[in-house]
């Protein structure tokens, strides 16, 4: 059987000898996947750029208009407010996750009974669909049923009911407490991970030379979970920059624009006020933005491997 | 032997020097704040479930009813949500759309994810890295341009809209995620399946896929919450009432004028949320391995 097969392979055919090149099998492999995102991904993503240059409406294809939309949107106040708003959402949401998620870490890290229940839970408000999640917050955040006003006054902490979104401030700071509920889980359980792979003995030496346990979180926990931290928290960033979902459910952007962020700008805009080319400009200008946060996990990664000994 | 033995101790003490901590300490550092998280963290589970089978009467009766719990329970809301409203349709949507997309999505996935870890074509270093910049592409810059290509193509207004562009953020997270399980697969079982004259498929069909099950359902799990959760090309492609995916259905229909149907709202609200809760307790171990491993790989 093995002869016969060895002397027919001279004489294969060349589909069979196709068959066998990396690069031809490669392709074929590769044909799906690849297909479906550059129809749906990349191709969009090139439309997107070139509808920001046009003043294409829902209905009616654009012509090219050049920086005209950029122009306007340079000096329209709502976009440099909601680009604020995107910024200020995107920072203190990411730092609040950022320091909740590390602080359950190192709880759900100790030595503690029912760890893997405990583990499940959290990650609960994380695997729920936001859009109904976010409902739930829009009850929570009632102005005249609040749960958290009647508990409050109940206790004596207040006197009058808080206007959770009523308000700019309020409002700012309720969707960003609600962003922070839901993305506390994703930050908790990857670091949790990266948490298990410091090794005890590490620990064990540092206190043996007299550490105090400030300096055992500095100076081995620290450095050591640094590489996860910053993939864990550029992911963080990057989605919490591109929110949508909850600021549509609870404020649609409002108390007079306070809570509008580029991507809900960007829809109202774009899709509901059918003015393609305006949403799409708005749209675009977030990718700087994305960008630079790309650059610092690709940079993350790289730093990471070389930290690992490996060459790639 | 003692020696191996002392060292698999070590590793799976987990506890590390927790025991030097005294039980008040570790009452105040650790049960105390676990206590205020797992509250905070369930609460809105919590306040659903109870406006959900709360009788309008009590509702909004903070005098007479403490908020906190439901004197009369009732199911009035979940009655009027699966009989008077499209809810079951707007489930059956998402169930095709969600399962649909994530077939999809894994065969391209587990394909690329094979042809990039193991093919090792030319260029498949720089395509591994494509993929892995396509995930970081978020839906909020892409539903405009796309939303124009769903209408010229003819797909607005059905569920195909919603199965073709699911995949652009799920055939990525999948990759990514497979790559990293196939990586872990030896080479040698390739090796001796092709010098036993095995083609490529079928290797991949007969040996790399059946040990690679439990990625597999974490890849599948992973896509199918990401699709039931998918909320803004939902809400930009579909039009129609009754072609609604849940998360849109219940935020756009079941929200009327000034009337709140809270109790309804909250009972969609955990009905969407339960498929991918069982699911996700169905495979907590495989998820969150999972999930950490993609992140640490």
């Amino acid at each position: 059987m093995a002869v016969t097969s060895a002397a027919v392979r001279p004489r294969q055919s060349i589909l069979s000898r196709l068959s066998e090149s990396r690069n031809v099998l490669g392709f074929g492999f590769m044909l799906p996947a690849a297909a479906l995102l550059l129809v749906f991904l990349t191709y969009p993503l090139g439309l997107g750029v070139w509808l920001g240059f046009t003043d294409a409406r829902i209905g009616r294809p654009g012509i090219f208009i050049g920086i005209e939309n950029y122009e306007y949107l340079w000096s329209d106040s709502v976009f440099w407010l909601s680009v604020f708003n995107t910024l200020l959402y995107t920072v203190s949401a990411s730092i609040l996750k950022f320091m909740l998620g590390l602080w359950l870490a190192l709880i759900l890290n100790g030595n503690l009974p029912f760890k893997s229940f405990f583990r499940a839970v959290v990650l609960l408000p994380w695997v729920v669909p936001t859009v109904l999640s976010a409902i739930a917050f829009w009850w929570i955040y009632d102005s005249q049923f609040s749960i958290l006003s009647w508990a409050l006054q109940q206790m004596g902490l207040i006197d009058h009911r808080i206007n959770f979104l009523g308000d700019p401030t309020n409002a700012r700071a309720s969707v960003i407490a609600a962003n922070v509920w839901r993305g506390i889980p994703f930050v908790a359980i990857t670091l949790l991970a990266g948490l298990q792979t410091i090794p005890q003995s590490l620990y064990e030496a540092a206190t043996l030379d007299g550490a105090s346990r400030w300096q055992l979180f500095r100076y081995v926990t620290l450095p050591l979970l640094t590489p996860i931290i910053a993939i864990t928290m550029t992911f963080s960033v990057l989605f919490t920059f591109t929110d949508f979902q909850l600021i549509y459910v609870l404020t649609r952007g409002g108390p007079v624009n306070a809570t509008h962020l580029m991507a809900t700008l960007s829809f109202q805009r774009g899709i509901a006020g059918g003015q393609l080319g305006e949403g799409a400009a708005i749209a675009v200008a977030m990718i700087p933005f994305l960008l630079a946060a790309i650059l610092f996990s690709y940079f993350g990664l790289q730093r990471r491997r070389w930290q690992q000994g490996g060459g790639d | 032997m003692a020696a191996i033995k002392q060292a698999g101790r070590v590793d799976t003490d987990e506890g590390g020097m927790g025991y030097l901590q005294s039980l008040p300490r570790r009452v105040v550092t650790i049960y105390l704040p676990l206590l205020v998280f797992m509250i905070v963290l369930l609460f809105p589970f919590y306040w659903m479930t109870v406006t959900a089978i709360k009788p309008n009467a009590e509702m909004t009766d903070y005098v007479n009813y403490n908020p906190f719990w439901v004197v009369h329970p009732t199911l009035q809301h979940i009655r009027y949500l699966l009989f008077e409203t499209s809810y079951p349709g707007w489930l059956l949507n998402t169930l095709i759309i969600s399962t649909a997309a994530t077939f999809l999505s894994l065969l391209a996935a587990v394909l690329a994810a094979y042809a990039i870890e193991r093919l090792r074509f030319s260029g498949a270093r720089q395509v591994g890295l494509a993929v892995f910049l396509a995930y970081l592409v978020p839906p909020s810059i892409l539903f405009i341009p796309l939303s124009l290509m769903v209408f010229n193509l003819g797909l607005y207004d059905t569920p195909f809209a919603l199965i073709l562009t699911y995949p652009t953020f799920l055939i990525p997270f999948c990759t990514w995620l497979l790559m990293g399980y196939f990586r872990s697969i030896p080479f040698e079982l390739e090796e001796c399946a092709l010098i036993d004259g095995a083609s490529r498929l079928q290797i991949l069909t007969k040996i790399v896929l059946p040990l690679s099950v439990p990625g597999l359902i974490s890849a599948g799990i992973f896509a199918f919450t990401l699709s039931w959760n998918e909320f803004i090309y939902a809400l930009t492609f579909i039009q129609s009432s009754e072609k609604k995916t849940v998360p849109v259905g219940v935020l756009t229909e079941l929200v009327r004028s000034d009337v709140y149907e809270w109790g309804a709202l909250m009972a969609g609200a955990l009905i969407g949320s339960l498929p991918v809760v069982i699911l996700y307790s169905f495979f907590v171990e495989h998820y969150v391995s999972s999930m950490t491993g993609a992140v640490k790989e």
